[in-house]
Order: C-alpha cells, then sequence, then structure tokens
C-alpha cells in the first residue's frame, strides 16, 4: 500500500490509489460529485461536464473529474498534497453554467416523461442547478428512432452522454448504435434506423441518466413513487440475476436489475426484465378436474378428492419444472417418496450426476470468469443461454482473456477460437493436455447442459471434468433452468431418469411444462400458466408464480438465493409448497410442516449449504467415470431464446422479439 | 447542419487500384489492431475517388478496417470536409463567408454562385458540372475574399474574376489559382515594406501557385501517386 498518493478533498486529507481518477477518489471520501456520462462499469467519455471540480493550483479553470488521475495531480510548491476543492464558489458556478447548457434543450415535459421520479437530470437541476434560463431561441427538434419493442425513444430529451452507445458497444458487444451529426445537429441513433438486436439491449433504458431512452413495454403505465418495491432474484435463466420487482396493487409494473458484483453485476437480460407481461396472461386461477374428457372448474377441494381417488394405493411419480423452488420441490420429493414413488428434475433429459455436486454445479464461481484468463465453453451457446453471463465472458474477453469453444460456432460478441464441434474436439484437447505454464494460470471450463442432454451425456461431463483435471481449470456447469441446481442440491432425482414416469400410474407435474407426458398415467399438474402441461393434466392445481410467493432458487454456480414474494396470485391460487402440504393430508401421508418457516427448517437440516443464502459453497472434486461418446456434433441447451418458459411464452413482447429474432435469421432478399 | 446520408444511393463502390494500393499503405503506418485510425484517410480517398461519401462508400472503408459500420457514419457525419451529397462533377466550389472575407465580398461571391451555378448549395449546376457551398475560415484572410476550388485557393476575388474561373470550369479550362489581382502572396497590397531584398526577383508565382500550374489539372481531385 506504499503507493498510496496523498490528497485533500474539501480540507480533508486522504490516501488513494493514484490510478483512480478525481471523482473516484471523491466518492472514497465520501464527496458527492455529480455526473451523467460517467458511469463505472463502462469506459469514461468526459462529455457531460457536470463533474467539474476545482484544482488548486492546477489551471485556473474547472476540471472534468471523471477524466483527470490522481496521479495528475500536482502538489503545492513546499510539497503539499495536491487539492481538489467540490464546494467552491468556482464549482458551484461552473455547475450551474453545465446544468444551464444542459437544459437549453431539454424540453420541460416532465409531467409526461416515464423518467419522471427517478430522472438524473430532474435531481441534479433541483441540486446543482439555477432556478431560471437565459435562453429565448427555439429548442432543438429531433427525431426519434424505431429502437425495437422494448426502448422507446423521444430524442428532445437526449443530453448526449453516449451512456447508451457506449454500453452497446462494450458491454452488449453489439457496435448498433452511435452519436452521428455534430454539436447542435448531432443525434444519437442506431445504424441507419436499424432496430437493436442486443438480448441485453433494456439495460439502456436504466443506463440513460434522462428520459430519452425508456421502457415502451412500461410506457405511462405508473409513477415510481407509486410502485411497491420488492428486492427478488430472477428465474428466467439459471444465472440468477438480482432483480426489485417494482409492483401496483398486485400487478408486475416492471422489474429492475439490483447490482450484485458476483452474479449480474448490474445487468439484465431482456427477457428477464420485460417479461412481466406474461405473469397476467393464461393464468390458472382455480382447480380444474378432467371430467369425460374436458376440463371443468372445481374446488380445491374436489381436485384433492379427485386426485385422492386417482392415486390411492397407485404407483406416483413427481416432475418438476424450471421454475420450481427449492421448497416447493422439497416437499413434493418428501411427499411421493413417502408414497413409495420416484421423483425426477432433469426433465431435460440432461445426465447431470445425482449427488456430486462438483459435476452439476461445478467448482468455478460466476466471479471467477473476471480473473480467468483462459474460458472454454464446450456445449453452450452462453450468448442464448445467460446473455448476462456471456456479456461477462466478453468483459474478460476485452481484459485479455483467451475464449475457446467447442460446439456451435455461434456469433457470441467476442472473437474465440472454434475448436471442433463435437466430442472429438474436447478428447483432442485433453489429450493434447497444456503447457505448465498454462496450468498454472486461472482457466474455466464453462460446461453447457446442451452437451449433457443426450444419450452419452455423462461420458461429455466426464471428459469435461478429464479436461479440467488436464487444465487445473474450474468447472462452471450453465444451466438453463432457474430450479435445477436446487432440486440436484435435495437430490430430486431417481436412477431411471425420466424412465420412471413410463412406470407410474399417477404423475404429479410441478410446473414442468418442456416434457412431454405421454397418454397413459393420470397427471396432477400444479402451475402458475395455462401452458403445455395443463393441456395434459387430468387435474390442475393453480399455483403462485415465483413472483407470488417466497421461495429459494439455486443458480448456476450453485448461489442459494432468496427470491421474495412481490405480489399476490390471482383467484384462487396458492403457494406451491401449500398446495403440496394440503395435497399430503389428503393423501394419508402428512407433512410435518404448517408454515414455510417449519418447511425450511426441515429442509436445511437435510441440505444444510442451503441455509448459506448468497455464498457459493465449496465443492470437493469428484470426478466422473470415463464412458465413450458417440460423434455427434454439441448443441445448445436453448433454441428458443426468448420462450424457454410458460411465462415468457405467455408474453406478448416475448412473441414480438421472437418474431424479430426469427425474421433476422431469414435470408434477406436481393437488394 | 442536419447531415444524412443521399436519399439516391449507388450499386456499388470499390476503390480503383491504384487507390486500394495507396489505402492499404495508409493502414499499414498504423500499429496491427489500430487499423482504425486510417479512417478518415480513406474516407477522404473515397470521397476524392467518387466526389462525395455514399452509403456504400463508407461501408466499405469500414469493412476494410474491421469496424463497425456506425462508426464510419459517426466520423462522415462529424466532419463537413466530407460531403454526403453528389457534387459537381469537375468542382465543388468552396466559398469562404468567415470575417474577413465577408467585409471584403464574400457575400457578392455567393450570389455569383447563386446566379451560375444553383440557388442553393450542395445542389448541383444544370449541367452537373459544378456545385457550391459556404465554408467557415479556410485562412487565407488577408487575401480576402477567397475560395477553394479543389485542392487550390483562388484568393483576391472579384465578382467579375471569380464569375470568369467558374465559366472556366465550366466549359472545360484549367484557371490559374492563387492571388487573382496578381500579388505574389499575402503581403500587404501597397507592396513589401520589409524583407525587401528578393522582392519580385525570384519567381513568378508562389511555390503552391506553380505546383498546381506545373500539375497543369488544378481541379483534378487526386494529384499524388
Amino acid at each position: 500500500m506504499s503507493d498510496l498518493r496523498k490528497m485533500i478533498i474539501d480540507g480533508a486529507e486522504i490516501e488513494v490509489d493514484p490510478a483512480l481518477t478525481i471523482l473516484q477518489a471523491c466518492e472514497q471520501a465520501g464527496v458527492e460529485v455529480p455526473r451523467f456520462c460517467y458511469h463505472e462499469r463502462l469506459s469514461i467519455a468526459g462529455n457531460c461536464r457536470m463533474c467539474l471540480v476545482e484544482v488548486v493550483g492546477g489551471p485556473p479553470k474547472p476540471a472534468a473529474s471523471c477524466a483527470m488521475q490522481v496521479r495528475d495531480l500536482r502538489g503545492g510548491p513546499n510539497g503539499e498534497p495536491p487539492e481538489v476543492k467540490t464546494k467552491s464558489p468556482m464549482v458551484k458556478k461552473a455547475r450551474e453554467g453545465v446544468m444551464e447548457f444542459l437544459l437549453i434543450n431539454h424540453p420541460l415535459d416532465c409531467p409526461i416523461c416515464d423518467q419522471g421520479g427517478e430522472c438524473d437530470l430532474q435531481d441534479q437541476a433541483m441540486a446543482y442547478g439555477v432556478d431560471f434560463s437565459r435562453f429565448r431561441e427555439e429548442k432543438r427538434a429531433a427525431v426519434d428512432p424505431d429502437l425495437g419493442p422494448l426502448v422507446g425513444t423521444k430524442m428532445t430529451r437526449c443530453i448526449s452522454c453516449t451512456r447508451c452507445v457506449r454500453f452497446t458497444t462494450e458491454v452488449a458487444g453489439v457496435s448498433e448504435m452511435g452519436q452521428t451529426g455534430r454539436g447542435e445537429d448531432s443525434e444519437i441513433t442506431s445504424y441507419l434506423g436499424q432496430m437493436l438486436t442486443s438480448e441485453l439491449q433494456g439495460n439502456v433504458i436504466d443506463l440513460c441518466p434522462v428520459g430519452a431512452l425508456t421502457s415502451k413495454p412500461y410506457a405511462f403505465t405508473a409513477r415510481p413513487w407509486e410502485l411497491k418495491k420488492t428486492e427478488s432474484i430472477d428465474v428466467m435463466d439459471a444465472l440468477g440475476s438480482n432483480i426489485r420487482i417494482d409492483t401496483r396493487g398486485r400487478e408486475v409494473m416492471r422489474v429492475m436489475p439490483r447490482n450484485h458484483d458476483g452474479v449480474n453485476e448490474e445487468w439484465l437480460a431482456d427477457k428477464s426484465r420485460f417479461m412481466w407481461d406474461g405473469l397476467r396472461r393464461q393464468r390458472l386461477d382455480r382447480p380444474y378436474v378432467r371430467v369425460d374428457g374436458k376440463l371443468k372448474p372445481a374446488s380445491w377441494n374436489e381436485a384433492f378428492a379427485a386426485i385422492k381417488a386417482a392415486a390411492e394405493g397407485k404407483k406416483i411419480a413427481g416432475i418438476a419444472g424450471d421454475l420450481a423452488p427449492v421448497e416447493a420441490m422439497f416437499a413434493l420429493k418428501q411427499l411421493v417418496e413417502g408414497l413409495g414413488g420416484a421423483v425426477e428434475c432433469r426433465t431435460d433429459g440432461a445426465m447431470l450426476p445425482a449427488g456430486n455436486r462438483s459435476a452439476y454445479a461445478g467448482t468455478a464461481s460466476i466471479e471467477d470468469l473476471d480473473t480467468a484468463e483462459m474460458i472454454l465453453i464446450v456445449g453452450s451457446n452462453p450468448r442464448a443461454e445467460a446473455p448476462v453471463l456471456n456479456a461477462r465472458i466478453r468483459k474478460a474477453w476485452l481484459r485479455g482473456a483467451e475464449v475457446a469453444v467447442i460446439g456451435e460456432n455461434a456469433d457470441l460478441t467476442y472473437d474465440y477460437y472454434h475448436a471442433g464441434t463435437g466430442p472429438a474436439a474436447l478428447t483432442a484437447m485433453a489429450d493434447k493436455g497444456v503447457s505448465d505454464e498454462t496450468r498454472e494460470k486461472p482457466t474455466v471450463v464453462v460446461l453447457g447442459t446442451g452437451a449433457l442432454m443426450r444419450e452419452d451425456g455423462p461420458a461429455v461431463l466426464a471428459e469435461a471434468m478429464r479436461m479440467c483435471e488436464v487444465s487445473g481449470s474450474k468447472l462452471l456447469v450453465l444451466h438453463n433452468a432457474a430450479s435445477r441446481v436446487g432440486a440436484m442440491d435435495i437430490d430430486f432425482t431417481n436412477p431411471n431418469g425420466l424412465g420412471a414416469l413410463n412406470e407410474a400410474d399417477v404423475i404429479w407435474n410441478l410446473g414442468a411444462d418442456e416434457v412431454d407426458v405421454e397418454a397413459g398415467p393420470f397427471v396432477i399438474y400444479q402451475g402458475s400458466h395455462g401452458d403445455r402441461g395443463a393441456h395434459r393434466a387430468d387435474v390442475i392445481l393453480p399455483a403462485a408464480a415465483w413472483t407470488e410467493e417466497n421461495g429459494i432458487f439455486v443458480n448456476t454456480e450453485g448461489r442459494p438465493q432468496l427470491a421474495m414474494r412481490a405480489g399476490f396470485a390471482p383467484g384462487e391460487a396458492k403457494d406451491n409448497w401449500a398446495i403440496i402440504r394440503a395435497a399430503s393430508a389428503h393423501l394419508g401421508q402428512t407433512l410435518g410442516y404448517d408454515d414455510l418457516g417449519g418447511l425450511r427448517s426441515a429442509l436445511f437440516e437435510a441440505v444444510p449449504h442451503l441455509a448459506t443464502i448468497d455464498m457459493v459453497p465449496e465443492n470437493d472434486w469428484k470426478a466422473e467415470p470415463a464412458g465413450s461418446m458417440g460423434d455427434a456434433d454439441f448443441t445448445s441447451s436453448v433454441s428458443d431464446h426468448y420462450r424457454t418458459n410458460p411465462i415468457l411464452r405467455a408474453s406478448e413482447v416475448m412473441a414480438d422479439l421472437t418474431k424479430l429474432a426469427q425474421d433476422r435469421e431469414l435470408p434477406v432478399a436481393a437488394e | 447542419m442536419l447531415r444524412r446520408l443521399h436519399k439516391e444511393q449507388p450499386e456499388s463502390f470499390e476503390f480503383t487500384p491504384a487507390n486500394l494500393e495507396w489505402a492499404q499503405k495508409q493502414i499499414a503506418k498504423y500499429p496491427e489492431g489500430r487499423q482504425a485510425s486510417a479512417i478518415i484517410p480513406l474516407l477522404w480517398r473515397a470521397q476524392e475517388q467518387e466526389g462525395w461519401l455514399s452509403r456504400l462508400a463508407i461501408e466499405y472503408v469500414c469493412d476494410m478496417l474491421d469496424m463497425a459500420h456506425i462508426r464510419g457514419i459517426e466520423v462522415a457525419t462529424f466532419y463537413f470536409m466530407f460531403q454526403l451529397h453528389p457534387v459537381g462533377s469537375v468542382a465543388h466550389v468552396q466559398v469562404c463567408g468567415t470575417t474577413s472575407c465577408m467585409i471584403c465580398g464574400a457575400e457578392d461571391l455567393i450570389a455569383v454562385c447563386k446566379d451560375k451555378i444553383n440557388a442553393k448549395p450542395f445542389a448541383t449546376s444544370e449541367d452537373g458540372k459544378l456545385s457550391w457551398e459556404e465554408v467557415e475560415c479556410l485562412g487565407a484572410c488577408s487575401n480576402a475574399p477567397m475560395a477553394q476550388i479543389g485542392k487550390d485557393y483562388y484568393e483576391d476575388l472579384t465578382e467579375e474574376s471569380f464569375g470568369k474561373i467558374l465559366d472556366d470550369l465550366a466549359a472545360g479550362k484549367v484557371p490559374q489559382p492563387g492571388s487573382q489581382t496578381g500579388r505574389f502572396a499575402s503581403e500587404p497590397l501597397s507592396g513589401l515594406t520589409s524583407l525587401t531584398a528578393h522582392n519580385g526577383t525570384a519567381h513568378e508565382t508562389n511555390a503552391s501557385v506553380t505546383l498546381a500550374t506545373e500539375k497543369g489539372d488544378t481541379v483534378a481531385r487526386i494529384t499524388d501517386g
């Protein structure tokens, strides 16, 4: 720590890393410096000028603190540390001047602007601006580009901070936005009016400090101060992004990301941000029982009676879908196994080994990608399976990490070495080994479940683990379902896998819509949406969606996180665990808890690491036995990015995005 | 000035073999991974080749430099030197309209342009040979008013001399650049008052005019290899 530099900020001395900018040093000193264009996860632009400070002894003009490093400051003539003032008359006047300029062309439409109430410009104009304007001329007019169904534009409000341009270029990895023209005529636009194609484009809405880029689906529906904010976890992919769910009454009005450096930084994928209209459509709000081949509305007691009549003394099996919370699966496992049945969570057919956490959750944390010097992606398209994780790999690549891919040769927004498409390439790589020098480096193997959803899945997993051993890499298994790792943690499996369904007379389907149940068995579907699973059901039990109940989800790296209830389920729908608990009494297998606390106590007793919320447990390495692999190419586990679960399939916004994505893939007619 | 791509775009763009070779030499000046630095010379050469920058020309240059197309549009729309609309096939006349020239009669020159070329800037004359625009200071204030045509300055202009230059250009002749009133360079109108030793003895015209005259075709857009 000897290379720290002393400096004085507003009269207080502080020691900081000389590589920091003045603005960052001020933050460390607890001094607030207003800013628009500066963002800690983007490159420095220095074009809004709001962060001006006075550098004592420097040039007699204010300096942009976001673009000046502490090491460039000059001390006083007698060895005094350099001094920066942020509250001097010069700074106050500079800020007022900048604010007056920023407001010259900014329309006075705050009352009809969606950003109103959470607008940086509004707040900073109040805090640092003046209450008048000397501008009497006409304000600038601007053309609003159509950026697609997610990002609404109102470019007269734009203050040209270029955060959106930097985000799309640097983080999302698509150079589609830019600032064209100059001076008064400069405009933020997409290339020739094309729509954005990124799966992360929604983040520009958060980044925009004014109301120039707003959420189209949320437009004019609510004001920030009338929303109830619930901190929760996203389940649209297995990353477990931290989110804030904003509700009004029981309606989810929007979803925003929360900062979590270990998981999603502060980004959120579009399908997680804009899925909420899917929570309002196709909902199951009352129980149904199939009578004479048709589903008829029923009461809860009639539904339970039907289950009792069909299930008593029969062979029962339980399957769990992609969005099920750990508690509900735990209760279902206890119920079904108590009745002598079998349970299974690997509905996508991924050959995950039960009991070996180092193989189904891996040994790497997502944060390991930040330090990895080499990343090998096997059988995965992270851009489709977890866009935010893909942005993290891109960040590593930008830092200089080498990326290699075995599998689909897809556009991942970064350059990679395409080592091959199938198991042979993986074997060749593991046989070849790595140099001692490489072995010393931090490396990560990202194994997609697409490589495991096949007959030779166990052998592929074993080979990937051999690759980890050979290269000294950590393993990150990239799942595509939010519930999967949690289900594996409570061992929601049986040795026969999905084969157990064929032997069962009664199948309890806990929200598994991605699996087809063949004709024959009696199916109890418990879920939130009238999707594929409900069509095949003989009894439908309406359940809360994940925003409507408290639950634990374990993300792809094995981090248990708490999802909180943001609103209440519609109609007669109940919490998932409570439905199972109620049914257990009817089936004569009463579970030993009456509330979620009791259930969690039993759960934590059985699986202690689930109690360590937000911690990634260290998993002991246990290699899988080798097997013989086929020669089929690896494919990604996600083929339809925007429609991977019932909530997304019920969303109109996702339907629009799917259509646009499909149109882009179609060959363009000759121009 | 709001700058947009032209409505009617050509079917294709490609560097001529000579220009391609030249462009590759420019790119080679920059270290590996920094090829984007060559964008302004390459766009400029593309403009010299065609007279203006079409969408395909910008995309062609971006592809050569491994840049996103939007980055090329950003550069091309930022610099007013880049013409995004077709210009006169013979010459694009840039009349300086900043203070010194304006005081000395730039507005009269612009009136000549409006009369002889087109009432609107950036629009070509009826025969398509000429176009004009008003530009900011070109730094020849002591020889105001002036205009830049091609790569050469035409200084000390009057309505008559400027009109004749335009007529000559339209007729396919090659006017002589430099001062149109016989001044050597930017010395005082009343003659040199100091450093008079070589006054009028060394050269007929100044170096810039001499070079242009030697090259012959003063309005050629590309004059080097």
